[in-house]
């Protein structure tokens, strides 16, 4: 599963973040006070999603072993490509939730590639689409959308032929 | 079963630090940086939007909006399309938390690659849509 090697860092990160608050709080109380209201109000939003992300994990966990990533995601494959992007679409919430399943994915032996490909094609948000459509318009919406699959590709292309293990 | 339930919850436990360190972060400068600040400080360049859109830290319908308010006042489609894909494919603030859970590497790579990419789908989706 997830070995986090700097498992310290993640811990020193939130306690730096949570002293400038402290600090904030004696400085500036209001900005203190609204920001942990928005704290909380997205917090509220992303419960159900980290949820999801927990049942992923273990779905993952139980059915997903690294013969299984090699054989859906091996090199002959196209249809790694369409995973990674239908995946990216249709999850939901905020990147950084979904970082410990592609880091069990990654350790599972899915390439670099494919997370970067996931992690660009999370831009398209289908929730979001009625207002962009709205603002731009959906022919530029549409070709916006196809040349950012595309791209997704691309730079997944590129970051697995840098990052070769 | 059990033994994965066992492992998802301790590997989550294991960056709910992070998690919740990024939210907080994410909400303090979303405080701080109200919503006009982007449309006072685009200047029009297309390198300098990207780059407010990739240290941006709001929910990408902001970015829409946004953006749809900076045409109104004059600022190009190509321009107004690297803000918005910077916005939602790079997040120059989250390098250190993807560094922690993808790798330091990675994490530079994918975002240096998705700001340089944003230019490219930006003039490449203006070229298209004046074609078609």
């Amino acid at each position: 599963m997830l070995q986090l090697k700097k498992i310290s860092g993640a811990w020193f990160f939130f306690i730096l973040i949570v002293t400038l608050y402290l600090f904030l709080f004696f400085v500036n109380p209001s900005l203190c006070i609204s920001s942990l209201i928005f704290f909380r109000q997205i917090l509220i939003k992303i419960i159900p999603i980290f949820l999801l992300v927990w049942f992923l994990m273990v779905i993952a966990n139980y059915f997903i072993t690294p013969k299984f990533v090699f054989k859906y995601f091996d090199k002959k494959s196209a249809n790694k490509w369409f995973f990674a992007i239908i995946g990216g679409i249709l999850s939901e919430g905020p990147i950084y939730i979904w970082y410990p399943l592609l880091a069990d994915l990654k350790k599972k032996g899915l390439d670099y590639g494919f997370v970067a490909c996931f992690l660009y094609n999370r831009a398209i948000k289908l929730p979001i689409l009625p207002a962009a459509i709205y603002y731009f318009g959906w022919k530029y919406i549409l070709i916006l959308a196809i040349i950012m699959i595309i791209a997704s590709i691309g730079q997944g292309i590129i970051i697995s032929r840098i990052i070769k293990e | 079963m059990k033994k994965a339930i066992i492992k998802a919850t301790e590997s989550l436990g294991k960056v709910l630090p992070l998690i919740l360190g990024t939210i907080l972060l994410v909400s303090l400068l979303t405080i701080i940086i109200p919503e006009s600040f982007y449309t006072r400080f685009f200047n029009k360049n297309i390198i300098f939007d990207s780059f407010i859109g990739s240290i941006s830290a709001g929910t990408p319908i902001i970015s829409y909006i946004l953006g749809g308010e900076m045409l109104k006042q004059g600022i190009s489609l190509i321009a107004v399309t690297t803000f918005l894909v910077t916005w939602v494919t790079v997040g120059f603030i989250q390098i250190p938390t993807e560094s922690i859970a993808l790798g330091r590497k990675f994490a530079i790579l994918r975002n240096l690659s998705a700001f340089v990419l944003s230019i490219i789908v930006a003039f490449t989706t203006v070229l298209i849509l004046n074609i078609v």
